[in-house]
């Protein structure tokens, strides 16, 4: 890339824009190497140094004639089957690329026209292997807007998001639009908040414009902390100038001068992706004073995070930007009439900011022609459970549960009747689980919140008959009472006490009364706490009574946990028909409970007073002769 | 600029800028409290001063509010003891009392809520420290930021940098003082007071040799940040007063200053 360039004008930009397109770099056959936080963890490491050998390898005269180049792209979102290896302009999409695989699909698929079977994906519903990246049902079921870029561009190159068509609402704005038409295209577009609260946007950035004083904010939150959910960290890491390009056009459009990122301790990638992204922006005249030549002014700063859940709850956020201890405060005044540093301020999620380039180049009526009546455009979520494909899945709001899950998610992972769906959790910690029969709700902001669950920032954890609804309750409680602040007593006090009697009931104590115990203690909770964390902390109990109530009554009534999870209340047994003797489960057995010779014909037994019910036997058994009842 | 609300059906006058708990209690109208203080600015951690808030601007929107921290709005509706607001003040003094078992101020508010004995498992081991940052607050405001809270969640907990005795104390007895259930204790034997851990030489009058209700530490920040003279502080006698009374007038007037500056 040319680190000299520095765009001067509106005019000097789209010349070399023009002069990119024509460029041999527009029309190089692409080798795109998965390099999101996922792949790298499988070792597309690796496999990017293996295939930078083979390339440099390949003889220059074929190599010119291929006009070939490798990128390390961000997350493609499909992290379960990485490292991934996509070839462009072909769209040839491999799973599971090992840094040894390299040399056949150098050889093969990009000096030759082969396909290397055994590295395709192979379709659930068809059983058949699948070529090409967007026939897979998974992303052939999705409508990327916010992760359209993902995947298809080197997060580390400027030039490549500018070929994708990048900044190009920026400078629609500066040339064609006031601030006051950006403003008013956002709130027609009805964009709402995609962190969790699905504000309307529009209407945030309108009322922090309206609110007196000359100097405002503008933050991104990118503290994505829902266990699970992490389209926020591929957005950052593999689309990095989207989020900047939304944030400028939201400077421009509030005429404030300064934006914070917010992004979380966790996301070291992100933090360096954003970091070189603003460099580059700032040098080409994208960022920074006088931006395009244009004599507007606006500039970004990373700010990072220490590893709080509660940072992501937008006044605590802004308190550890300002360099406080991260605790929340009242909104009775809100953050557009006093945030950060006490200045009007407006805070949007990752997804938000990056969706604003879209609706600027394409119109509002482009992006309300997506999604519901009060929800429009798409969502992405982070589709992690039961099922087949695992990953991230955007949608159109108002897509079924059902076509998110059994559509991209290809279905429930195992057969037999433990592997039948049994519910699924939208919205984090916060959120609730929905059981079979709401598998047909059209997914937007408040179909969920209707439904006792919420949007939160988009994470699905889908459920088999093998998961205690308690034991999850139990699970999420525990969560927040983690992450909790401390600071007002509903959400220290009563998360805590919640979640020992939910324990209780885990462990077969709890009694009838502690029910109705627990709905009072959560009204209480949900109308005292402080902040957002604490209303909507007892969710997950809220939802599995609702949706879950005979398995809290198994528990308490017949000591038995249906689903076979809760320790205290299970015992393992072994069929003797099914029992072969092979003595894997003895071998297995970490508190020597089992005991019998191991031959032929012999059977096992289990001492219950020894067994410490880890599960280690029934995992190891092959002929499936161990369970839990 | 003044305006009225009503507050259990009630009229009453209030200012902008006002918070509702400042309104309800100059009419008289009783709403219980355990983490405010007027030294201090608004916390909202105790949740105790809940109110049922309706607001005709927004079609009849009704909401549960803390009134320290909710500012006065013309017309505002404002129910103090409504059905709800008992559920969460119940539950509240319910897992205070489960936490604070042995704090005269938390059963007598839980008794006045119906609550004898909390419903919830007790602390292992329980103190009284309630958690309403008062101290905190206080010693940010008028000494010197000496103590804390630390850890987050059920773990958080008042303390001192490292757990030690907190260096920057200079043992004003402020956090003492507000502290409403009488959890953090002091001692003062002689000339020497004992609190967080550290001991405290007390000033000695210059003139008598008695000691001082003040502290050597408290006295020298003191004669730091309120630009007295530091001989005032070392003295009881009468002389003092004039000397006083010239840098209260002084302070009096740059307030007024201050004020005027901030009208225009």
């Amino acid at each position: 890339m040319d680190t000299h360039l520095r765009y001067d004008s509106v005019e000097a930009f789209r010349s070399h824009v023009a002069s990119l397109f024509e460029s041999p770099e527009a029309k190089k056959r692409r080798v795109l190497v998965c390099c999101g936080t996922g792949c790298m963890a499988g070792g597309a490491k690796q496999v990017v140094e293996a295939m930078h050998e083979q390339l440099q390898a390949i003889d220059p005269a074929k190599k010119a004639e291929l006009n070939l180049v490798m990128k390390r792209t961000g997350c493609h979102g499909f992290c379960e089957k990485g490292p991934l290896v996509v070839l462009m302009p072909q769209g040839l999409f491999y799973k599971n690329v090992k840094p040894k695989d390299v040399e056949a699909i150098v050889q093969e698929s990009i000096l030759g026209d082969g396909v290397i079977e055994r590295l395709l994906y192979v379709e659930p519903s068809t059983g058949k292997p699948v070529h090409k990246y967007g026939d897979i049902e998974f992303y052939a079921k999705q409508t990327r807007v916010a992760m359209r870029n993902i995947g298809l561009i080197d997060p580390a190159n400027l030039d490549d998001y500018l070929l994708r068509g990048g900044y190009a609402a920026l400078v629609k704005a500066l040339t064609t639009m006031t601030p006051e038409d950006v403003m008013k295209e956002v709130a027609d577009s009805k964009l709402r908040g995609r962190g969790g609260g699905g504000f309307d946007a529009g209407r945030k950035w309108r009322s922090c414009k309206s609110a007196p004083g000359d100097e405002r904010f503008l933050i991104c939150n990118g503290d994505e902390g829902d266990p699970g959910a992490f389209m926020d960290r591929s957005i950052m890491e593999g689309d990095p100038h989207g989020v900047l390009e939304g944030m400028i056009l939201g400077g421009f459009a509030l005429e404030c001068k300064q934006g914070y990122i917010y992004v979380r301790q966790e996301y070291p990638l992100a933090v360096e992706n954003l970091q070189r992204a603003l460099r580059d922006a700032r040098a080409r005249g994208l960022l920074g004073d006088n931006i395009l030549g244009s004599g507007f002014s606006f500039d970004i700063e990373v700010a990072r995070g220490g590893g709080a859940f509660v940072c992501g709850e937008s006044s605590a956020l802004m308190r550890s930007v300002e360099g406080k201890v991260g605790e929340p405060r009242a909104k009775y005044v809100h953050a557009t009439d006093k945030g950060l540093w006490d200045k009007p301020t407006v805070l949007n999620n990752v997804e938000t900011w990056v969706c604003v380039p879209r609706i600027i180049e394409h119109g509002s009526a482009w992006f309300t022609a997506m999604g519901t009546e009060r929800s429009k455009g798409t969502k992405a979520f982070a589709l992690t459970g039961r099922v087949k494909n695992t990953g991230l899945v955007e949608v159109e709001m108002g897509t079924s549960l059902r076509d998110i899950i059994f559509g991209a998610g290809g279905g429930m992972l195992s057969d037999g009747p433990r592997g039948k769906f049994k519910a699924v959790q939208t919205g984090g910690p916060s959120g609730g689980c929905l059981p079979e029969d709401m598998l047909d709700l059209a997914v937007d902001f408040d179909t969920l919140t209707k439904a006792g669950s919420m949007m939160g920032s988009g994470g699905m954890i889908v459920m088999d008959h093998s998961t205690c609804m308690v034991d999850v309750a139990r699970y999420f409680l525990s969560f927040l009472v983690d992450e909790s602040c401390g600071k007002c007593v509903p959400c220290r006090e009563g998360l805590f006490q919640m979640m020992h009697i939910v324990s209780r009931i885990c462990e077969g104590k709890g009694t009838l009364e502690d029910l109705d115990r627990i709905e009072d203690l959560a009204t209480a909770v949900e109308l005292g706490s402080l902040c957002a964390l604490g209303k909507s902390g007892p969710n997950p109990v809220r939802s599995t009574l609702r949706y879950f109530r005979h398995e809290y009554e198994a528990h308490i009534l017949e000591k038995k946990c249906p689903a076979g999870v809760c320790k205290a209340l299970i015992t393992y047994g072994i069929d003797h028909d099914k029992c072969d003797g092979c003595g894997a489960c003895l071998r297995a057995c970490a508190s020597s409970a089992i005991s019998g010779t191991i031959k032929k014909g012999e059977t096992f037994q289990i001492d219950l007073l020894q067994c410490d019910r880890c599960g280690a036997c029934e995992t190891v058994c092959k002929r499936g002769a161990i369970s839990a009842s | 600029m003044a305006f009225f609300m009503t507050i259990n059906g009630k009229r009453v006058e209030a200012n902008e800028g006002e918070m509702v708990l400042a309104v309800a209690r100059r009419a008289g109208i009783p709403i219980p409290t355990l983490c405010h203080h007027e030294a201090v600015e608004p916390f909202g951690s105790c949740r105790l001063c809940m109110v049922e808030v309706t607001k005709p601007a927004w079609k009849g929107w009704k909401g549960l509010m803390t009134a320290c921290l909710y500012p006065c709005a013309p017309d505002l509706v404002i129910e103090t003891d409504s059905e709800r607001v008992h559920q969460v003040r119940r539950n509240v003094l319910d897992l205070l009392l489960a936490r604070c078992p042995d704090a005269d101020v938390i059963q007598k508010l839980a008794s006045q809520y119906g609550v004898q004995q909390s419903s919830f498992m007790q602390r292992e081991k329980p103190d009284k420290c309630i958690l309403c940052g008062l101290c905190v607050r206080v010693c940010e405001t008028a000494a010197t930021s000496a103590i804390s809270t630390v850890q987050r969640g059920h773990g958080r907990e008042i303390g001192t940098p490292w757990g030690g005795p907190p260096p920057d104390c200079i043992g004003c007895l402020a956090c003492a003082h507000v502290c409403p259930t009488g959890h953090i204790q002091f001692e003062e034997s002689g000339s020497v007071r004992k609190i967080w851990g550290r001991e405290f030489e007390l000033q000695r009058c210059e003139k008598t040799g008695k000691p001082l209700p003040i502290t050597k530490d408290q006295a020298a920040f003191l004669a730091k940040r309120q630009t007295m003279n530091p001989s005032y502080l070392s003295t009881s006698a009468d002389a003092n007063r004039k000397q006083t009374a010239e840098t209260l007038g002084r302070i009096a007037r740059w307030n007024k200053l201050g004020m005027q500056q901030e009208v225009k």
